[in-house]
């Protein structure tokens, strides 16, 4: 059995799974629960005056049956007086003494931080994490994500946290600007002992088509919320790899944030750079106990690879992630039908003929498309729209001696300058004749 | 024991006939909808004899346009509801769809078609525009599949239509010969009312067309004729015994159950004789009407047998037993039948042939003759210059449906001889057009 526990920036924790700053960590109640259920941290609702909500809260971006593929929400920070949170902080902490608080704060003045630092340090939080992320509600008043986007503030508000911390401080990232590594820069230049990301992206998931209110709706009026769920994955991996990659944010420890649901999801986010993960929308969506099967997955994983510890692969997949302009030219696959497999529904062929490079062909009396191989350029559409697993495969048509790269060829001068440059990539490449489409 | 209690009220009838294709709730049209993969050049839609354009009315059930999805429907198919519930999607759309080749259960095709059309029926919405009147008549004999389609699309076309229906309810077979569990008929005169109220063609029920001079004035009084008379009563089979009391055709039996449920009684002991599609639905209800014991009797193998292999396994299920290769001979009895004397068949060349000494009598209530029907020749004989093949089918152009007889377009059961609804369905409407084609150029 590997070792799960982490020590994040000082922070211990029996596993890397760590409740995100949200409505599951909202009280001792849930994360009780959820440590019972095999979490190993929790990062508390964010602390700080309390506010007022509005209901209704979530909104839900469905993709045909599939709910909250991608969800948003315009809630604020805890609504409950401090005393309650760390009366219970202490309470939680009493029955797990080795699993991870984190106090997760959004207050003002440098006042307020202080006596904030203060108060969860005496209810016993073993770190903190700084909330510039939140894009509704609170940036307006000059809090959440409005810090993540002026790193100058970002970097006094670490400053004065630092002055008053005894325990280590994670800063929470927002997406919603152009180079996350600014803040991330900016954070560290406050003191910073580590970094989380992604909070939630700026969103309207909806609109009512019968009264014109954005979901969710408050009493026929929406305002933008946070998207998060599955979809803002993507999104999230791309902005942890730009911290990691970065020679000084790729130093701190980083939690990953942004759409984990599965062990699938949580071993992505440790190979490119994440040391730890925090859910959120998956535990709202199915509660508690997915835990278990992302824990058992990466266990899974972990002996099949062969890893001990977490540490074993955090960051394995950043060296391969560079910039186009070092990507291999030389390198080419084209796709494969397996007959066998092949379901005839021709998604393939469409999907290739109306939008991609016509590179299908049709078969007089069978349904199973075949690859025109001249024409293939392996973009791998067809082999993404098939419905069935292994179906259609892109196999490399080169022999691997090759290598030879945008940038190389920009040194060597062999690039297309001109409009109508010889050197063109899909100059010479076979296109059908325009009218033809309206003999089909 | 019988599989089934003798149904003795009305509750009890339809609990013994619970529908084949439920009606799907939001949340199933919801959850099936969204499986459908959208095919390129759909092969359901291939499959289906309308060309329906099933992926697109799915996508719209999964959009929530509901409306949008059972336009797509009845552009294609005049009977998209009755089509949903009577068709053999098993071997048609939902036999052709993809995820048969994963063994993925098919989109459940059939019952996401009821499910849009029933939604506007019940809401009565208006889909349909009658044409502005061309000045034209056409008259429709049979207000069955065939001819209540090729009404609808003549009325669009701007044709005054009157139907001469000989029964006094519309739909034809599915009133009055399709099993109760594939459609009530509260279903199927339900949708008849949605087209006729918006399409306002006339129906005469009650008038048969019988004599020569209806026929002359028919051929008077309208521009083009459009014959959908369907096949008549089970034939006879010419074999001794055949009149006695407890013997009656398939037809006949389906039709007196669809009328009175469970009024009729059907006696412990049965024999159906047959082994198409309609031998299974009268093997299958007469198990469902409590009969103890229902042999379904076939004088070919079942390999050989006409009915649709899903349509056997229905009678299994119900109770009823297969025998097959065995030819009957007698219906023996005393005034009334008491059994049927078959001999045992065999195969050889091709050609089946009796095995001799292998008689033998199987006791029963009541035969059922599942056989084959008489075909309309006796009415189509009165029609000039009307062509007929060796069985007695109307033959047509299969570009237009006209007969040889000029004036007259034909379609349905008394042109293919027997099928299903949706075939109907598909003759009427390329018929009218077929019509509108030829008045607009003679």
């Amino acid at each position: 059995m590997p070792d799960l526990s982490i020590n994040f920036a000082g922070i211990k924790s029996p596993n890397p799974f760590w409740l995100a700053s949200a409505p599951p960590a909202n009280c001792g109640y849930q994360v009780m629960k959820a440590f019972d259920e095999g979490w190993g941290g929790a990062v508390w609702k964010t602390l700080g005056v309390p506010v007022v909500n509005v209901s209704s809260r979530y909104g839900s971006v469905n993709y045909r049956n599939t709910r909250m593929h991608g969800f948003n929400n315009i809630e604020l920070i805890t609504d409950r007086p401090l005393e309650d949170n760390l009366k219970e902080i202490e309470e939680v902490k009493k029955h797990f003494p080795d699993h991870a608080i984190i106090a997760s704060l959004m207050v003002e003045t440098k006042e307020q931080w202080h006596q904030i630092i203060k108060d969860c340090e005496n209810a016993g939080a073993d770190g903190f994490e700084l909330n510039f992320g939140c894009p509704h509600g609170m940036c307006e008043r000059g809090m959440g994500s409005a810090v993540s986007q002026e790193p100058d503030v970002l970097k006094t508000i670490v400053g004065w946290v630092m002055e008053a911390a005894t325990k280590p401080v994670i800063t929470k990232l927002s997406p919603n600007i152009s180079h996350i590594t600014d803040p991330g820069v900016a954070a560290i230049a406050g003191g910073t002992d580590a970094l989380s990301l992604i909070n939630t992206v700026k969103s309207i998931v909806g609109i009512n088509l019968d009264n014109y209110a954005p979901y969710p709706e408050v009493d026929g009026k929406g305002t933008n919320g946070g998207y998060c769920g599955p979809a803002v994955k993507p999104i999230a991996l791309h902005l942890l790899k730009d911290l990691a990659q970065h020679p000084e944010t790729g130093k701190l420890p980083i939690s990953g944030i942004g759409g984990i649901e599965s062990w699938r999801d949580v071993v992505e986010f440790i190979l490119l750079g994440a040391s730890s993960v925090q859910v959120c929308t998956a535990v709202m969506h199915y509660g508690f106990g997915i835990v278990r099967e992302m824990e058992s997955g990466l266990v899974q994983f972990m002996n099949d690879k062969g890893y001990n510890t977490i540490y074993d692969f955090v960051g394995k997949a950043l060296p391969n992630v560079v910039e186009w302009q070092d990507l291999n030219l030389k390198h080419k696959v084209i796709a494969e039908i397996n007959e066998d497999k092949c379901i005839g529904c021709e998604l393939c062929y469409i999907s290739c003929e109306d939008g991609a490079h016509q590179a299908i062909g049709l078969n007089e009396g069978s349904r199973v498309p075949y690859i025109i191989e001249e024409n293939c350029v392996g973009c791998n559409l067809c082999s993404l729209v098939c419905p069935v697993e292994d179906c259609i495969t892109m196999k490399k048509v080169d022999d691997g001696t090759e290598q030879l790269t945008w940038s190389e060829r920009t040194a060597a001068g062999d690039i297309p300058t001109t409009f109508n440059d010889e050197r063109a990539g899909g100059r010479g490449h076979w296109v059908p004749e325009p009218t033809a489409a309206l003999k089909k | 024991m019988a599989e089934y209690k003798r149904p003795k009220t009305e509750e009890e009838f339809e609990a013994n006939f619970p529908p084949k294709k439920p009606l799907m709730n939001e949340t199933e049209a919801y959850y099936e909808s969204s499986r459908c993969l959208f095919c390129y050049d759909a092969p359901c839609i291939t499959a289906c004899p309308t060309g329906i354009d099933i992926p697109l009315f799915i996508k719209q059930i999964q959009t929530g346009n509901t409306e949008g999805a059972a336009r797509t429907i009845f552009d294609a198919n005049w009977l998209g509801n009755a089509c949903g519930k009577v068709c053999p999607t098993g071997v048609l759309c939902e036999g052709a769809c993809v995820y048969n080749g994963q063994n993925v259960k098919p989109i459940e095709i059939g019952r996401l078609q009821n499910y849009a059309t029933d939604a506007v029926i019940e809401q009565d919405v208006e889909l349909f525009k009658q044409g502005d009147d061309n000045g034209r008549k056409v008259a429709i004999i049979g207000a069955g599949p065939a001819g209540i389609a090729c009404a609808c699309e003549l009325r669009v076309l701007g044709y005054q239509v009157d139907i001469f229906e000989a029964k006094s309810q519309p739909s034809g077979l599915m009133v009055h010969g399709t099993a109760p569990y594939k459609i009530t008929n509260a279903d199927a005169l339900k949708e008849m009312d949605y087209l006729q109220k918006q399409l306002n063609y006339n129906i005469k029920y009650n008038s048969p067309i019988i004599s020569k001079e209806q026929i002359s004035d028919l051929e008077t009084n309208y521009d083009a004729i459009f014959i959908g008379v369907g096949i008549g009563p089970t034939a006879t089979l010419g074999m001794p015994g055949e009149n006695m009391e407890g013997v009656v055709g398939a037809v006949e039996f389906i039709e007196e159950l669809r009328m009175k449920h469970h009024k009729v009684i059907v006696p412990d002991r049965v024999i159906v004789l047959g082994g198409g599609n309609t031998a299974m639905d009268a093997a299958s209800e007469s198990a469902r009407m409590g009969a103890e014991s229902v042999i379904l009797a076939y004088r070919n193998s079942k390999e050989n047998k006409g009915a649709y292999d899903f349509e056997y396994d229905t009678i299994i299920n119900s109770g009823a037993k297969g025998m097959f290769n065995v030819q009957p001979i007698e219906i023996v009895g005393n005034g009334k039948a008491t059994g049927v004397k078959f001999v045992r068949t065999k195969s050889h060349n091709d050609k089946l042939e009796n095995i001799p000494g292998s008689e033998f009598v199987l006791e029963c209530d009541l035969v059922i003759k599942a056989t084959g029907q008489a075909k309309m020749a006796k009415f189509l004989g009165m029609i000039d210059e009307l062509e007929l093949d060796n069985s007695n089918r109307i033959v047509v152009n299969e570009e237009n449906y006209q007969t040889t007889n000029p004036k007259y377009f034909a379609g349905g059961d008394s042109v293919n001889g027997g099928a299903e609804v949706v075939n109907g369905a598909y003759d009427g409407k390329v018929a009218a057009n077929g019509i509108h084609e030829w008045l607009n150029k003679s």
